[in-house]
């Protein structure tokens, strides 16, 4: 039997690799966008799993809006490291120390 | 018993999915190891009753954001190999970080404190249950404040993100619409005594 610490811990494990994708990726945005997405997506099944086994339809409404939230940041990172490209040429994070004002 | 393989599948594919996403070299192949782990995450929502989550995991992830981050990718040039350069530099820190994280979570979830009985007797729903029309039933009656503010925040998003990448062309040659509309007959006809 499937209980809820299962897919907690899948959660936790998912959560940390996209927090050791940070630190690995740490050149290439896009790279670091997908590794806020698999956070995301840990917290999303952190409250899948609990609205179930708690019997709360609260929980689904929930991933809804973080789902909303993530798509429109996705969105605007990737807007920016367009606007960003355009300028520089790159999209190394190094370089992005140069925007100050 | 059946679900319990599908559930180690799709737990261990989405796992294989998120090493791929961290771990890959070619950006384009960490973009298909996460709609990879997207899939099979929408398989675990599946196992836990929630399909429309799991569906629009599925349509609005891997149809669009995904496909916006492909976009992305294939249209700015990018030196992938300089991107790798020190990739195991803050491995140790990083590394450190994440288990200390992944030990406290596997404590936390394992302490016993989400496995009394009444937790572990959830059945599934039946057929009569349909998960869309509950969500609707709570989202737009007691959230419908969030449902708004969702929906003010991806017109946001939406606005954003055009004037960031908008770019206007000097030489472009546009009609001026209000200009048109409030024309009069004065500012363009003369009349002439002949």
């Amino acid at each position: 039997m499937i209980g809820l610490s299962d897919y907690l811990i899948v959660a936790a494990c998912l959560f940390s690799l996209g927090v050791i994708g940070l630190f690995l990726n740490r050149k290439n945005v896009i790279t670091i966008l997908m590794c806020i997405e698999l956070i995301l997506l840990a917290v999303n099944i952190n409250f899948v799993a609990f609205s179930h086994y708690l019997q709360d339809i609260n929980g689904q409404i929930f991933v809804f809006f973080v789902l909303t939230v993530a798509a429109s940041e996705v969105a605007v990172g990737l807007a920016i490291l367009v606007a960003f490209y355009r300028t520089r040429r790159s999209i190394d994070v190094e370089d992005i120390n140069t925007l100050q004002g | 018993m059946l679900e319990a393989g599908f559930f180690y599948l799709f737990a261990a594919m989405v796992i294989v999915g998120g090493m791929g996403v961290v771990l890959a070299r070619n950006t384009m192949h960490s973009v298909m190891f996460l709609i990879f782990c997207f899939f099979n995450a929408a398989g675990l929502f599946f196992l836990l009753d929630a399909e429309f989550l799991g569906i629009i995991l599925i349509l609005i992830y891997v149809g669009a954001v995904m496909v916006l981050f492909m976009f992305v990718i294939m249209m700015l040039e990018v030196n992938q190999a300089k991107l790798k350069e020190g990739f195991l530099q803050y491995l140790p820190i990083g590394g450190m970080i994440a288990l200390i994280l992944l030990i406290e979570f596997i404590a936390a979830s394992g302490s016993g404190v989400f496995h009394t009985d009444a937790i572990a007797a959830v059945g599934h729903f039946g057929k009569d249950v349909n998960n869309t029309v509950e969500i609707g039933k709570v989202l737009y009656t007691q959230y419908l404040l969030g449902f708004e503010i969702a929906a003010i925040i991806l017109l946001v998003a939406l606005v954003g993100s055009i004037v960031l990448t908008l770019r206007t062309r000097k030489d472009a040659k546009y009609q001026n619409i209000s200009k048109q509309v409030n024309v009069r007959k004065e500012d363009r006809l003369r009349k002439v005594r002949m």
